[in-house]
């Protein structure tokens, strides 16, 4: 009797489909893997699911308009996804906004990005298995979402910025609220160590996995935290300062191991810098108007702006071309979601398809912000 | 030897990163007065909603069933979605003038994003966006609104 010997000795390669309902690609984000066994061997975004045509809305609206539109990007950084487009459109119009404005505009800045860092904080844990920190996470980004409801009225999709200032003066508790929150943000953020950061499991988990090489990472185009957790120095806010960016004394948080490990630490410790440059600021608001009256219909000279600021992803930058009409003639966004998923698959090849999951939080995907 | 003291140390170091994540999680089981969470539908009377807060789109008139807002449409023009549609009236003013008054301000709840644009747009403050936030109803139709008053004015004066 004759066993029909299984042959061991060559495995063949199979497809899986993660998504695009899978709770850990956090949207309809839909990655067509290649594996080995356990080993990725390819992995293919496939995007789409929630294309909207923002850019393609932006040409029948006004420049006003184009605003709310931007928040539906990356919601997490919305703020500074109106404040490209503002600044665009101040470059244009070559209007010059009061300080008071800059300042705020960067006070919200920080604090929006301490309000992505903490929430991606949260939803990393949950993607590694730890729901308590997915709801520790909340609880400080729903203080600054407090915040931001007295001051403009809106909790996540905010339009705070018009082009020439800003939509509401800040509300006359503003700072006080802010700095209760720093005082009680700087006594949890060293709960977020002792939860995540030094548990044994989670560092297990992303020590020495998912490594992205600095060539690779300008390579792709990576921007962000991401970036400069593989040694890129690509800060926006130090290269071509905006706002109050030049008045502030602030570290280019900067990793060299290029894995998972440092894309998250690059967050924690960026949101140290960002209190720091809330801390600098908060006193020294200065007096004057939040808004330069623009007339009601903004037309902008016939010619190209572009504008980059740093969101809490990366670099976001919005390219207008004007041919003096009411309406831009294109609006193109550049995304660091989007630059930021492309080299997912240099980093996923080789690592074992559990690792997956953590490249990807820490990638800090948000899909509307890729599919725009 | 090294390898031995190693492999323990290891597993002491690990068990003692666990305890520490739980003794964060069990100060917050011993302390339930820091815990923030609202218990949302039970604390309706005290729930504090800022001033600012945008969750709808309201006309105020006055305690005689009179309104702000002229008809002039800035509001429909600053719309990005289309949510509002003035439908204007003519009539004859005494003065024998043919004259464009408001006859609805319709204001669709379910395409308005709450970006604000109308209200900034209004020349005569008519419109303002109000606290309420619990837009849920069984019927898609409640949510297209009409927001003057059936039998409501124009507010003397705001014209000029």
């Amino acid at each position: 009797m004759t066993t029909a010997a299984i042959d061991t000795s060559e495995t063949k390669e199979y497809f899986i489909n993660m998504g695009p309902q899978h709770p850990s690609t956090h949207g309809v984000l839909r990655l067509l893997l290649t594996l080995e066994g356990e080993i990725i061997k390819n992995v293919e975004p496939h995007i789409g699911y929630v294309h909207r045509a923002i850019e393609k809305m932006c040409e029948k609206s006004s420049f006003q308009q184009i605003i709310h539109l931007t928040d539906r990007l990356d919601y997490l950084s919305c703020h500074m996804n109106n404040e490209a487009v503002c600044l665009a459109v101040e470059q244009g119009l070559e209007m010059e906004v009061p300080e008071r404005v800059k300042v705020i505009r960067t006070i919200i800045d920080e604090l929006n990005r301490i309000s992505s860092h903490t929430l991606w904080w949260g939803v990393m844990g949950m993607d590694m298995g730890a729901i308590t920190s997915f709801l520790y996470g909340f609880r400080e980004h729903e203080m600054i979402t407090e915040i931001f409801e007295e001051t403009c009225g809106a909790r996540l999709t905010m339009s705070y910025n018009v082009p020439g200032g800003l939509m509401f003066d800040i509300p006359p508790h503003f700072q006080k609220m802010v700095k209760d929150f720093l005082v009680h943000f700087k006594k949890k953020l060293p709960e977020y160590d002792t939860l995540l950061s030094n548990n044994i499991i989670f560092t297990e988990r992303t020590k020495g996995i998912g490594y992205l090489s600095k060539e690779n990472a300008i390579a792709f185009g990576v921007t962000g935290p991401s970036a400069r957790a593989s040694g890129f120095a690509c800060d926006v806010r130090k290269l071509k300062p905006y706002s109050a960016y030049h008045k502030v004394n602030f570290k280019e948080i900067i990793f060299t191991e290029g894995d998972c490990f440092a894309r998250y630490k690059a967050r924690i410790d960026e949101m140290w810098e960002s209190v720091s440059i809330i801390e600098q600021l908060i006193d020294n608001i200065p007096e004057g108007d939040y808004f330069v009256k623009t007339k009601a219909v903004i037309k902008l000279p016939v010619g190209e702006y572009y504008q980059s600021v740093e969101s809490a992803r990366g670099e976001f930058g919005v390219y207008i071309v004007s041919d003096n009409k009411k309406n831009p003639y294109r609006v193109k966004f550049r995304s660091p979601g989007f630059a930021n998923l492309s080299a997912l698959n240099k980093i996923a090849q080789g690592c074992k398809i559990a690792d997956l999951v953590a490249i990807m939080s820490t990638l800090d995907l948000v899909i509307p912000d890729i599919d725009r | 030897m090294n390898e031995v003291t190693e492999y323990f140390s290891d597993i002491f170091k690990g068990v003692r990163s666990l305890l520490k994540g739980m003794s964060v999680t069990g100060y917050y089981f011993l302390h339930p007065k820091e815990i923030i969470t609202q218990q949302y539908p039970e604390n309706r009377d005290v729930l504090k909603v800022p001033e600012r807060f945008r969750g709808e789109l309201v006309m105020p008139h006055t305690a005689d069933n009179q309104h702000r807002c002229t008809g002039c449409s800035a509001c429909q023009l600053a719309c990005p979605n289309g949510s509002i549609i003035i439908v204007s009236d003519r009539i004859e003013t005494p003065e024998g003038k043919k004259k464009k008054i408001i006859d609805k301000h319709v204001y669709n709840l379910a395409m308005c994003t709450f970006c604000n644009l109308c209200v900034r747009a209004c020349p005569t403050d008519a419109i303002v966006m109000s606290n309420d936030f619990e837009h849920a109803t069984y019927d898609r139709g409640d949510l297209i609104k009409i927001l003057n008053q059936p039998g409501s004015k124009v507010l003397e004066g705001i014209e000029e």
